[in-house]
């Protein structure tokens, strides 16, 4: 059998210190990606550390700053008044995410910290950089119609699945990371990586640190806000294109705007020339085109998935003309 | 309460059992010493197995043997000359990759897959193709014939048509994902003596099979297949992985389970055959129909061919008198395809019905109109009247309903903001079959009745429709009838598929309740009873506890005298979203013309399953394989999209309920395959009205809408 110890903690502290006494450990949360990766064989830990009786749920505002607990799940969050009334933008991409069983267990770390859903890397007979380095990329020439436009490397063109990533990508959220030494906190937008020559790492977390929140700064977005995911089915699929679009509007004119992109890179991808481009401007259908088109400098497309280089713009301009009628 | 008698809203008989657990399906059976399967599958696609090393396995916990093609035990059948090739475990040779290649047998399922895990294989490799549409294209590679060509009048007298049409249809592979994993349980016991519990549309199918492959007297096994998690199609045979485990309890002497995972039911199971269709038609001006060809080629394994319907459907659903039809199967390095509900008349109908839409277009007449006018009276096929049919009351019916008049013929003409809505259309047709099955009634003093025989059930209410047949014609009570099914025990019936069941083995219901009754007014007229006199009072007057008959039942001549089908039209609205390509069936009309509705609630559920799994091969489903390796990419529920609730809308399902006067005492015609024919064209054709665009590959994602 491969077998495992399971510990159970109730602490940070005591969290990190089992982590670093065993290199081969993971964490356990709501266990939606870890218990399948272990059952596909594409990852093996030693130990176990569940950490759900961690606390660290909360969901709750310091100052201007929204706080939520790594372990507070994605209905928790996305059900919670204040996410409601002041970070829409995030609950409508968490409901747009998975189905409601999982994310009643789901959690904020673990949807963070979820691996690619490329289907070279789940099957252990084909070749992955990702899962096992020098073996090469199976999607590249193979099947990569859900695969990055952005940002891709000649190693691995996975993407990052999540959608409550992408929105947090956009609301300029931080992360708070502990480790043995103590905390520290980086830009959400630097939580995961490019591909590079390093497809093996999805993120900068290191080895010996824990996610333990994120924390949002309150915004004036939560009146044109949208987050559009454009799937293969209605529900219980991941995106082709998401895009989590939101600003803020005085007579017509945008004075503040986030956007980003999801299904489209090795990480959340942010929108940052389409943002400059249109702060300041009115919020017109013609605008909003430029904007896509601006986003998709340096989009390349690997066969199946050249579609996006056409539905990534669309599903923008759809976002902001949605974001625009919600008021 | 007693239900009232013919009450026709009845409630699945055993709804209750299967909604508060109590129903039993195969792998839940605990048997004493019950130990536990899991099977090795081969990593390569084709080629032969050159070394196989089981000894970790055989050492690990709990294992209590491997076996595979070193130490099988025997199967008589596979030990002579011919016959199949996939002969488990008699054969070195691999066909496909996910070919089971030996099963370890362990004390619980955990040590068995652990163990399964440590099994290697060593093979000497060939070359291999397990795309289709390259062997299509690839002069060398074999092409068979898959029905005999079909001819009337004038061939290809589309060509020279004044209006004219050529197009090509693709299908993919599809899977049929029943809820419930497939697997069995063997046990093999001293004296060969054999009990399984399967997952069967057949249990005298598998029955039959396990005493053909091991050359045992059919008494000696006991089949059980009570209740089935859904089928469509993938349990209408006994497959390899299920006399591996046979053989493996031959080996042990103890009883053995598998429930293979849900990515081996890609590989295990069969899936619906990919098919490359090219239709064309030809029509004069004024849209009466000069010629139909159908060429279709679909997909098969190299170690067994498997055909099916495709083609079946141009030759008499429009009155034309130039037809002409081939089918030609493809062989790839896969495993062998199976019938998925609807089976080839689905693919067929998703290339003719589009054809015939586009047709429409062409004249620029209502596709509905079209139709009409090119509804026959007569199968020019047969040259028989038809037994019953009533599609254009049909097409009426569904038309109001679905708001056609709403539709506009030019495509794009319905536009709300970034959604354009459409309408689309199209007619599914399969045969109205009638076999021949034995049903035995115990009629009993205490008021019941027990009607037996060895059917089965994968889900359409197969109990709910002959109970209500036997409640009609010997006015029981609903509650005081039993049906027993999916016991090879019981007398014989043949397996649930082509849409049958509830013919055949219903016209059996009908002629032991028929018997009976004449059994007693014949004990009411000895006893000097009334004629009408109740049969508890009858039987408790003769004192008798109970009175049996068994019947065997089939057609007659008028099978030979009418050409007889079931027909559903499919109405379907579609919102399409310009910007994204998302497709959305915002409404569904399906009105199905089979004859008496015996089970209006069972049957309305059968027209329910059949638009959601229309609407999956419509817009979502398809098995995907990286033709580099031969292996499947998307074989989990996750990638796979069978639709979710979200995507399907309040379905409208309408019946004709006329009976058809030949086929059967009930007049009822089968209905569960016409659920879904036809139904994937009717969404293409919606999707054509709302943008224009003519989407002829299967599933219509939205990179296709965009394209
Ligand atoms: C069928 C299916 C469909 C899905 N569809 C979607 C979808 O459409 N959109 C979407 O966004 N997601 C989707 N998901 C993914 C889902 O959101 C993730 O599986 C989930 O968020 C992971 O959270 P978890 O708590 O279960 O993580 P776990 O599985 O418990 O953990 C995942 C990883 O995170 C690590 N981890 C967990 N918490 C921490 C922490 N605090 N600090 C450091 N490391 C940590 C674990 O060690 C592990 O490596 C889907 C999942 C499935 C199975
Ligand atoms: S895209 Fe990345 S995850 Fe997918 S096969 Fe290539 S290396 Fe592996």
């Amino acid at each position: 059998m491969i077998n495992f110890q399971y510990l159970r903690t109730t602490s940070v502290k005591s969290a990190i210190a089992l982590l670093l006494k065993d290199k081969n450990a993971k964490f356990l949360a709501g266990g939606t990606n870890l218990i399948d990766l272990m059952k596909r064989g594409v990852t093996a830990p030693e130990k176990l550390i569940d950490i759900n009786h961690v606390p660290l749920k909360q969901i709750e505002q310091i100052g201007n700053k929204i706080h939520i607990g790594a372990l507070a799940t994605n209905t928790a969050v996305a059900d919670h008044a204040l996410i409601k009334e002041k970070l829409p933008l995030l609950s409508w991409a968490l409901q747009a995410g998975a189905s409601a069983q999982l994310r009643n267990v789901a959690t904020v770390g673990g949807n963070m910290m979820q691996r690619t859903r490329c289907g070279y890397f789940y099957d252990t007979e084909m070749p992955c950089n990702k899962r096992q380095p020098g073996t090469g990329c199976g999607a590249m020439e193979g099947f990569n119609r859900m695969h990055a436009i952005f940002g891709t490397s000649e190693k691995c063109i996975a993407v990052h699945p999540s959608d409550m990533c992408v929105a947090l990508t956009a609301l300029d959220a931080e992360v708070v990371l502990a480790n043995g030494k103590g905390e520290r906190k980086i830009a959400f937008k630097d939580f995961h990586r490019l591909a590079g020559d390093t497809p093996q790492l999805d993120n900068n977390l290191k080895a010996d640190e824990m996610i333990i929140r994120v924390e949002i700064p309150v915004n004036n977005l939560a009146k044109n806000y949208h987050y559009l995911k454009v799937r293969d089915r209605a529900s219980y699929a991941f995106a082709l294109v998401s895009v989590a679009a939101a600003f803020e509007l005085n007579n017509n004119k945008i004075t503040d705007i986030r956007l980003a992109m999801g299904g489209v890179a090795h990480k959340p991808w942010r929108l940052t020339a389409s943002e400059n481009f249109l702060k300041g401007k009115e919020a017109t259908l013609s605008n909003f085109e430029k904007a896509a088109e601006l986003a998709m400098t340096g989009a390349k497309g690997f066969g199946e998935n050249n579609f996006k280089l056409k539905l990534a713009p669309n599903t923008i301009i759809e976002a902001l003309n949605l974001a625009k009628s919600k008021a | 309460m007693e239900k009232k008698i013919l009450k026709d809203d009845t409630d699945r008989v055993d709804g209750i059992l299967k909604v508060t657990g109590q129903a039993k399906y195969f792998a839940e059976y605990e048997l004493p010493g019950l130990t536990y399967g899991v099977l090795v599958t081969s990593t390569i696609t084709k080629g032969k197995i050159t070394g196989l090393d089981t000894r970790a396995a055989e050492n690990a916990p709990g294992v209590i043997a491997v076996v595979s093609h070193l130490n099988k035990p025997s199967a008589a059948a596979y030990e002579q000359e011919g016959g199949p090739q996939m002969k488990i475990f008699y054969t070195d040779k691999i066909f496909y990759n996910g070919q089971p290649i030996a099963i370890v047998v362990a004390n619980t399922f955990e040590r068995a897959t652990y163990a399964a895990s440590l099994v290697k294989a060593t093979y000497a490799k060939e070359e291999f193709n397990t795309d289709f549409a390259k062997a299509l294209k690839d002069p060398k590679a074999k092409k068979l014939q898959g029905q005999a060509d079909y001819k009337r009048g004038i061939e290809n007298a589309y060509k020279t048509a004044e209006v004219k049409l050529e197009e090509r249809y693709f299908l993919p592979i599809e899977t049929h994902n029943p809820m419930e994993l497939h697997g069995i349980i063997a046990d093999w016991r001293p004296n060969n003596q054999v009990t399984v519990y399967a997952k069967t549309q057949g249990v005298k199918a598998t029955q039959g099979t396990i005493a053909n492959v091991f050359k045992i007297p059919m008494e000696n096994i006991q089949v059980n297949s009570e209740f089935v998690g859904g089928g469509f199609g993938m349990a209408l045979r006994t497959w390899p992985l299920e006399i591996a485990t046979v053989m493996a309890s031959k080996h042990i002497g103890k009883p053995v389970k598998v429930v293979i995972t849900r990515m081996q039911m890609f590989t295990m199971v069969g899936n619906r055959p990919a098919a490359i269709q090219t239709i064309g038609l030809g029509a004069d001006k004024d849209g009466k129909l000069t010629g139909i060809t159908h060429r279709a080629y679909g997909e098969t394994s190299t170690y067994e061919n498997f055909t099916e319907g495709v083609v079946n459907m141009a030759k008499f659903m429009y009155q034309c008198d130039n037809v002409n039809t081939s089918y030609a199967i493809v062989p790839v390095d896969l495993g062998v395809p199976i019938w998925m509900r609807g089976p080839g008349e689905a693919t067929g109908a998703f290339a003719l019905e589009s054809a015939i839409d586009e047709m429409a277009h062409a004249l620029d007449m209502d596709p509905l109109d079209f139709r009409i006018k090119n509804d026959p009276e007569t199968d020019q096929q047969k040259n028989k009247p038809f037994s019953s049919k009533n599609i254009k009351e049909a097409y009426k019916i569904g038309a109001e309903k679905i708001g056609w008049s709403n539709r506009k013929n030019k495509p794009g003409s319905l536009v709300e903001g970034p959604w354009q809505t459409g309408y689309g259309v199209s007619v599914g047709v399969f045969n109205a079959n009638r076999g021949k099955a034995s049903v035995k009634g115990v009629l009993k003093a205490d008021g019941s009745l027990l009607l037996q025989s060895a059917t089965s059930d994968i889900g359409p209410g197969t109990g709910t429709g002959m109970t209500l047949i036997a409640n009609k014609l010997m006015k029981i009570p609903v509650n005081k009838i039993t049906f027993e099914l999916g016991d090879s025990s019981l007398p014989p019936a043949p397996s649930q598929g082509g849409s049958a069941t509830l013919s055949t083995v219903g016209s059996a219901v009908n002629d032991v309740c028929v018997a009976l009754k004449s059994a007693i007014a014949e004990l009411a007229a000895n006893s000097n009873m009334d004629a009408t006199a109740n049969f508890v009072e009858v039987l408790k007057k003769n004192n008798l506890p109970a009175i049996e008959v068994t019947k065997e039942s089939q057609s007659g001549k008028e099978k030979d005298n009418y050409s007889m089908y079931s027909f559903s039209i499919h109405f379907v609205q579609v919102k399409v979203h310009a910007l994204t390509g998302v497709v959305k069936v915002s409404k569904i009309v399906s009105v199905g013309d089979s004859g008496t509705i015996v089970s209006p609630k069972t049957a309305r559920s059968q027209m329910l399953g059949g638009a959601v799994g229309g609407i999956g091969m419509a817009l979502t489903e398809e098995s995907i394989i990286d033709h580099r390796y031969g292996r499947y990419i998307n074989n989990n529920f996750a990638d796979y999209h069978v639709p979710v609730s979200a995507d399907v809308p309040e379905i409208d399902v309408n019946f004709i309920n006329k009976p058809d006067p030949y086929i059967n005492p009930m007049g009822a015609k089968g209905m569960g395959e016409i659920a879904l024919i036809g139904f994937s064209a009717a969404v293409a054709n919606a999707v054509f009205n709302a943008t224009g665009k003519r989407i002829r590959t299967l599933p219509i994602t939205p990179d296709k809408v965009l394209a």
